[in-house]
């Protein structure tokens, strides 16, 4: 990233290691298949902050959330998560990875997929008799779904619920074990614009109630933009991080994106991005 | 089937002269096994979206039993030895050992599972060529027979079967979290590619033991249909999987008392049965799902959040 000053003069750089970070990266760099996907990456975060990763399509905004798992080495800099090296606390961290909705097919009901993120992982099966043990773990599993407001569709095949339903049940999975660490690849995505509005409301509830810590990659900021803490903008093998209100500028958007975009504020007060629509067809989608 | 008793209106009576017979009785027992064993792995099969690659094992026990029986040994060798070998050859294709759950899942890997396919259907027929036997051989190794099944042939199937079921439960709720939900399993810890590769050994271990009843091309008839059927009647994972080995072990058992009164082979009768259990079920669940999208009974199906 060096040539690019602008960037860790805006980025909050703070040294990696500190007490109260519930994520922090240090001049991190990551690599997928021997190629470095971005590098000089600081950011950190706390409990309970809302914060979003943005940027154009193909900058490692998912594997950013796979080298917070462990998933992914980190060939550079330093990474603490919870405390400990990434991967080592995972089972306080809850993943609702990037996907497309389940097949209309799938015949498991709601209730069961969020049962597997309570015990899924664990070998063999329960007993068939109840024991305290299960009864926790019902107790537990119908908590979190009347927490995302699940309740009507939980005994449902999920194949059958709509796009915001299925949304809802998995976040109730990734809930379930009670995290200190919510990582969202996309959540919004295929959603329609009512159910995207009110999933951006419960991360944010669920994020303040809950004490979460929650990072969230997205395409598209305008659905969350007034739920969110911090943005960290990942573009051009770097990253920016600060408030929405500092990161969020015509200046800085464009420049990221390396192409003219417009940061407007409506009467409620609130910003809305707006590409421009003269973007030659051969450039990367930029679809803020 | 030499039915010397023939069919009464007493079915106390009938059920007593078929199991007098203890090749009958042998065919009961192994029917049993099998129904068990495959309406078990067939429910995560289904469930897994392995269907292709359940076939493909069947299709492969066919070169293993056909070989095993020219070189005069005998064919549930060449089933469990070929079957747990096309089980490993297929887990090594990439991507292949992972449930078919997605968008994606099993575009190139369904292609290659095809071609092992048809190779070891021809290798099959090479092996009977060689064995130069009469024909009714080739036709039980493809279509079943519940004649000549030995004790320890029995004994042989009761172990398979029980190493899967302890297999099973012992693979458990891994299992079915890395069916459903592959990603999230991986990222809780569960080792996704060990656990596809295992349920591969299993389902070959499964569709070795049930070919030597229904032979290599109906194994359908037990390792899908009642699992398919089960999957149409209810949406719970453990109530599913005991429904499946339930009407597994109803098809079996009908079909062998059918096949045993009538001129016709118990391939056809098992399958029969697995067939009418099947669109039964899909009738259920099409009149259950209209019911319940009837508007009033359940407000706004597919209303968002």
């Amino acid at each position: 990233m060096t040539g690019r000053p602008v960037m860790s003069a805006l980025g909050a750089a703070a040294p990696a290691g500190s007490g109260g970070a519930v994520v922090s990266l240090h001049r991190a760099a990551v690599a997928v298949g021997g190629r470095r996907v971005w590098s000089e990456v600081s950011l950190r975060f706390s409990a309970g902050e809302f914060v979003a990763v943005l940027g154009p399509n193909g900058v490692g905004k998912s594997t950013l959330l796979k080298a917070v798992l462990g998933l992914l080495p980190i060939v550079e800099g330093g990474v603490e998560v919870l405390g400990a090296r990434p991967g080592e606390r995972n089972s306080a961290v809850g993943y609702l990875p990037q996907r497309r909705a389940f097949d209309p097919g799938v015949r498991v009901r709601g209730t069961d997929i969020v049962r597997l993120g309570w015990d899924g992982h664990r070998w063999g099966v329960p007993l068939p008799w109840p024991t305290a043990r299960s009864r926790a773990a019902r107790e537990r599993v119908r908590e979190v779904i009347a927490l995302v407001g699940a309740e009507r569709y939980a005994d449902r095949p999920i194949g059958q619920c709509s796009g915001g339903e299925q949304q809802r049940l998995l976040i109730a999975q990734a809930l379930v074990r009670r995290p200190e660490l919510l990582l969202l690849d996309e959540p919004l995505d295929s959603l329609d614009v009512t159910s995207q509005a009110s999933i951006s409301a419960l991360i944010q509830s669920v994020c303040r109630s809950e004490g979460v810590a929650v990072l969230m990659v997205a395409h598209d900021v305008n659905p969350i933009l007034s739920y969110l803490d911090q943005v960290v903008y990942l573009a051009h093998g770097g990253a920016v991080m600060g408030t929405p209100e500092q990161v969020i500028t015509a200046e800085t958007l464009t420049m990221l994106y390396g192409t003219p975009i417009d940061v407007l504020t409506d009467r409620a007060g609130r910003l809305v991005v707006v590409g421009q629509h003269d973007v030659p067809p051969d450039h990367r989608r930029a679809s803020v | 089937m030499g039915a010397d008793g023939g069919l009464s209106w007493n079915l106390v009576d009938d059920v007593r002269i078929l199991l007098s017979y203890h090749f009958m009785l042998n065919a009961v027992r192994a029917g049993t096994i099998v129904a068990v064993v495959a309406g078990a792995i067939g429910y995560l099969m289904v469930l897994r979206r392995q269907s292709f690659a359940g076939h493909t094992l069947a299709v492969i026990g066919f070169p293993g039993a056909a070989g095993a029986t020219w070189l005069g040994l005998s064919s549930g060798f060449g089933y469990f030895g070929f079957c747990v070998a096309g089980a490993l050859v297929i887990a090594a294709i990439p991507g292949a050992g992972r449930a078919g759950n997605g968008l994606g899942g099993y575009g190139e890997e369904s292609a290659g599972i095809g071609v092992v396919q048809a190779f070891a259907l021809a290798c099959g027929f090479l092996f009977v060529g060689l064995y130069r036997g009469f024909l009714s051989g080739l036709n039980n190794l493809l279509f079943g027979t519940i004649t000549g099944i030995t004790d320890d042939q029995i004994l042989v199937l009761l172990v398979a079967g029980a190493g899967c079921l302890v297999a099973l439960v012992a693979l458990g709720r891994p299992l079915l979290f890395a069916s459903v939900d592959p990603d999230v399993a991986r990222a809780s810890g569960v080792p996704v590619r060990a656990v596809g590769v295992a349920f591969l050994v299993l389902l070959g271990l499964t569709t070795a033991g049930t070919s030597q009843i229904t032979g290599s091309l109906l194994v359908f008839a037990l390792l899908v249909a009642p699992a398919a059927a089960a999957a149409r009647l209810t949406a719970r994972p453990v109530a599913g999987l005991a429904l499946s080995v339930g009407l597994a072990v109803l098809v079996t058992w009908l079909g062998e008392a059918v096949a045993f009164f009538s001129p016709f082979p118990i391939g056809f009768w098992v399958t029969t049965f697995g067939f009418g259990a099947f669109l039964l079920a899909t009738a259920y669940r099409a009149a259950a799902d209209r019911v319940s999208r009837r508007p009033g009974v359940l407000a706004v199906a597919g209303g968002s959040v």
